[in-house]
């Protein structure tokens, strides 16, 4: 019974990082109309950054986001101007085949460029409260996976308050809704994209670090990263930017449940199901509408 | 991807353009059906039936995501399928020729497990779809099977590197010659028209589910086939390393630099990526992939009709100099 519990915990402390990493790509999608597959590099990215500030600098990997989080909201700002505003002007079906294309090609290159500028050796950040934690009932709760459950829920919050109460949100919705009423309102629709594909890698960073103080890392786990990203949108309704959340959260406890019953090793193999059902069975996604 | 207008041009020269064409394209085959003749440098034919894999690969995906519209980012599912299927029947005891389209109707059938659910929606899901097949695919594999997969020693004693050659030419030609018959057919104008625009295709009556899943189904029956004659090939490799995202990758990189939506695209694509990766290995090995990349997005967002494009556009350029000066 303890080890069902502790592995149903550790499945919601997982994926509330899946969450928070499909809600960038979910954010993007809804508002650019952009199918970002290297959204999982960007992850990975994020872990790197995190791992170098903790190595390099001494910085807790928690307080690394606060540098982390500008570099990758830049790092998003410069990869949107390069290769995805030349295709904002497409049609909408045109601009997601392209959009996966080129993205597909960056996720190669940043795969294979992590590769080869920080090696293939698996780091991990190891703090020294690493093992602490506390004990309800033969359950575990380390401090770390807390922390992690946290910030995911604190940067939710504030990423909900930015898009439902300021104006930039409000401008970031009109534009999802529709791109040229909102240009017809005076929205700079260029700004808005760049600010929200800034916002997408941010999360995709912030997911990184926590992945950092959870798991150990290579640079080729931006691929499953991506996948997962991209079951938790389905799981939600790619229109649920915030159904991401509990989405994921969802995928994590299916993977642990799997884990209980099947075996650890068919934990991918459930997320693919669970995708595959729900577009049979609720096409919308769990949390979207008709 | 635009359509190109088709050139108005005198009949009797076209009757005599495709006779030529046509000559000069079994010249090529006869061409290459006697290398094995005069050569038995295993390098040399090694190289040659990779590309002949990868005209395979690119052009099953181009049947789908060039003409069709339809981006699978998991065709490595559909190669792996077909190199599963051919390993484990033709090992245990299968004659090759009846394995082979076995492993690519396998393919097909699991192409249609992620087209039914996926395709009836519009967007990107048959993309997701495909990809995560693909993945959950390579981990299952590789627990399952998580050891070499070895010929057994009479397979090897028997093995012969011209058959092989052989064989891979044989799939290269059908998908050639399969795609070229789709290209005059009705499936095809369905296709186009779903790719250019699904709402006006189906205002127009075509069936979108039936011409997606059609789509899918013969591209990745083709794509099992190269896996098929991959594994029939190689005598040890790791049973989920053909499920690996290079195999997609690859053929998707060499359609589009060949020229997407295009025949003779992904030949062209696949002789210039198999030249350039055996240079690049050589002087730049981890290099290579990061230099594909980068001229994969460079063609999606600059020269989207890849090098077949680049080369009618510089003989209309040439052409106009030359009325210029006359």
């Amino acid at each position: 019974m303890q080890t069902i519990i502790q592995n149903l915990v550790f499945g919601l402390f997982v994926g509330s990082i899946y969450g928070i990493g499909a809600l960038g790509l979910s954010l993007v999608f809804g508002v650019l109309k952009l199918l970002n597959v290297a959204h999982g590099e960007f992850v990975m990215i994020g872990a790197y950054a995190c791992y170098w500030i903790f190595v390099g600098l001494g910085i807790d990997p928690f307080l690394s986001l606060v540098i982390v989080l500008p570099l990758m909201f830049g790092l998003g700002l410069i990869f949107n101007t390069l290769l995805f505003e030349p295709l904002t002007r497409l049609e909408t079906e045109t601009k997601i085949r392209n959009s996966l294309l080129v993205s597909f090609g960056l996720g190669l290159v940043l795969q294979n460029g992590a590769q080869l500028w920080w090696t293939g050796d698996e780091r991990s950040v190891q703090t020294s409260y690493a093992g602490l934690g506390f004990n309800i009932g033969g359950v575990v709760f380390p401090y770390t996976r807390l922390a992690t459950f946290a910030l995911t829920l604190i940067a939710i919050f504030a990423l909900w308050f930015l898009l439902q109460h300021t104006r930039l949100g409000k401008a970031i919705r009109a534009t999802a809704e529709d791109w040229e009423a909102a240009t017809q309102a005076g929205i700079n629709i260029r700004w808005i994209y760049l600010v929200t594909f800034g916002l997408g890698v941010a999360c995709a960073g912030i997911a990184g670090v926590l992945l950092a103080v959870t798991f150990g890392f290579q640079p080729n786990i931006g691929f499953v990263w991506t996948l997962k990203a991209l079951i938790v949108v389905v799981l939600a309704g790619t229109g649920s930017v915030f159904g991401a959340f509990p989405a994921g959260l969802l995928l994590g406890l299916a993977e642990a449940v799997s884990g209980l019953t099947i075996g650890a090793d068919y934990r991918e193999v459930v997320g693919l199901l669970l995708f595959l059902t729900v577009l049979l069975v609720r096409p919308q996604g769990l949390f979207g509408k008709e | 991807m635009n359509i190109q207008p088709a050139e108005i041009k005198n009949p009797k020269s076209k009757i005599r353009n495709t006779l030529s064409v046509w000559i000069a394209l079994a010249g090529i085959v006869a061409g290459l059906v006697s290398i094995p003749q005069w050569t038995t440098n295993a390098n040399a034919l090694n190289l040659l039936f990779l590309i002949f894999i990868f005209i395979t690969m690119s052009q099953s995906w181009n049947i789908l995501g060039g003409f069709a519209g339809q981006i699978s980012l998991g065709h490595a599912a559909f190669f792996g399928i077909g190199a599963l299927v051919m390993r484990v029947l033709w090992i245990g005891g299968m004659e090759f020729f009846i394995a082979m389209p076995i492993a690519g109707v396998v393919a097909a059938l699991c192409a249609f497990v992620v087209g039914i659910p996926t395709f009836r929606l519009r967007g990107a899901y048959f993309s997701i779809g495909t990809l995560a097949l693909a993945e959950a695919l390579r981990l299952t594999i590789a627990n399952v099977l998580p050891t070499v997969s070895t010929m057994p020693a009479r397979y090897i004693a028997a093995f012969d590197l011209a058959q092989r050659y052989y064989v891979a030419l044989a799939i290269a030609v059908i998908t050639m010659l399969a795609t070229y018959l789709l290209m005059r057919s009705r499936w095809m104008l369905g296709w186009l028209a779903i790719r250019e625009d699904e709402e006006a295709a189906q205002a127009t009556g075509v069936q979108l589910l039936w011409h997606k899943l059609a789509a899918s189904g013969i591209s990745s029956f083709f794509a099992g086939l190269a896996g098929a004659v991959f594994s029939f090939q190689q005598v040890s490799y790791y049973p989920s390393s053909v499920f690996v995202a290079t195999w997609t990758f690859d053929p998707v990189l060499i359609a589009f630099i060949g020229g997407v939506g295009t025949l003779i695209g992904p030949v062209i694509g696949a002789i210039f990526f198999i030249a350039i990766r055996e240079q690049l290995v050589i002087t730049l090995p981890s290099l290579h992939p990061i230099i594909f990349g980068i001229m994969f997005i460079l063609i999606v967002l600059v020269f989207p009709g890849g090098l077949v494009d680049i080369g009618t556009r510089l003989q209309q350029w040439m052409q106009k100099r030359r009325v210029k000066s006359s």
